[in-house]
């Protein structure tokens, strides 16, 4: 896994939490500056697709690790 | 004018099950950028009361699923028995959290905190006798017309 600036756990919660507490933890951010994500929801993994093409936020990664879901999403 | 997308929503319901399209949808479009509205009307306006206590009915209700199977076997009329409402939705409010499902109250703050505009229509205020007092603080009131200024501009327009 890349380098990141910012780490969230969104574990445990469910669909929308964990796209709306990416944008607030993005909004936080500088741009260019990249946010990793951690979910255990398995909708996510679409909804993080999503979320990237709508707001132009990068996905970097996207993958699972230890049984969860992490995402790499650059700000745009 | 914004170049942003619009989302406009009416909401009209008053349970705990319908309570959570207008937030969901509204809190998600606004992460996503789009500016967002919804109208409150009827029992919709239950969504705005600061103190939350909101139920979701079994009865007249065939597609909710309800534990042990019972909505296989239990009578129709069962449902209707004193306490079940209450009993069912405090089972569906304890379902939800156990699963982070987000709290209603949960959402609404985080469409606050988004800027999603919540109107309330003042017909139906008035014509229950609530009292802007009974609301929480960030809403305004308006008509049809106020709803139609903003949906006629909106990308997706949803009743629900």
């Amino acid at each position: 896994m890349a380098d990141f600036d910012q780490e969230l756990d969104a574990s445990g919660l469910n669909c929308p939490l964990p796209i709306l507490r990416a944008k607030k933890a993005l909004s936080a951010l500088d741009s260019g500056k990249v946010l990793r994500v951690v979910s255990t929801d398995p909708g996510s993994v679409k909804d993080f697709e999503a979320f990237s093409k709508q707001t132009g936020n990068e996905l970097m990664e996207s993958g699972e690790e230890a049984g969860k879901f992490v995402f790499m999403i650059k700000k745009a | 004018m914004s170049d942003d997308k619009k989302l406009a929503i009416i909401a009209t319901k008053g349970t705990l099950d319908w309570g959570y399209p207008p937030f969901i949808l509204a809190s998600t479009a606004a992460a996503l950028g789009y500016e967002t509205q919804i109208f409150f009307t009827f029992y919709g306006l239950q969504l705005l009361k600061k103190d939350l206590d909101l139920k979701v009915s079994p009865l007249g209700n065939p597609g909710m699923p309800m534990p042990m199977g019972m909505d296989k076997w239990f009578p129709v009329l069962g449902t209707t028995l004193p306490g079940m409402e209450s009993m069912m939705s405090s089972m569906m409010k304890k379902k939800m959290a156990s699963k982070g499902v987000a709290s209603l109250e949960e959402l609404r703050e985080l469409c606050s905190e988004a800027e999603v505009k919540m109107v309330a229509c003042q017909m139906t205020v008035d014509l229950f006798d609530f009292s802007p007092s009974d609301f929480v603080d960030d809403i305004e009131y308006g008509g049809a017309a106020t709803f139609f200024e903003f949906a006629g501009e909106s990308d997706i327009c949803l009743f629900i």
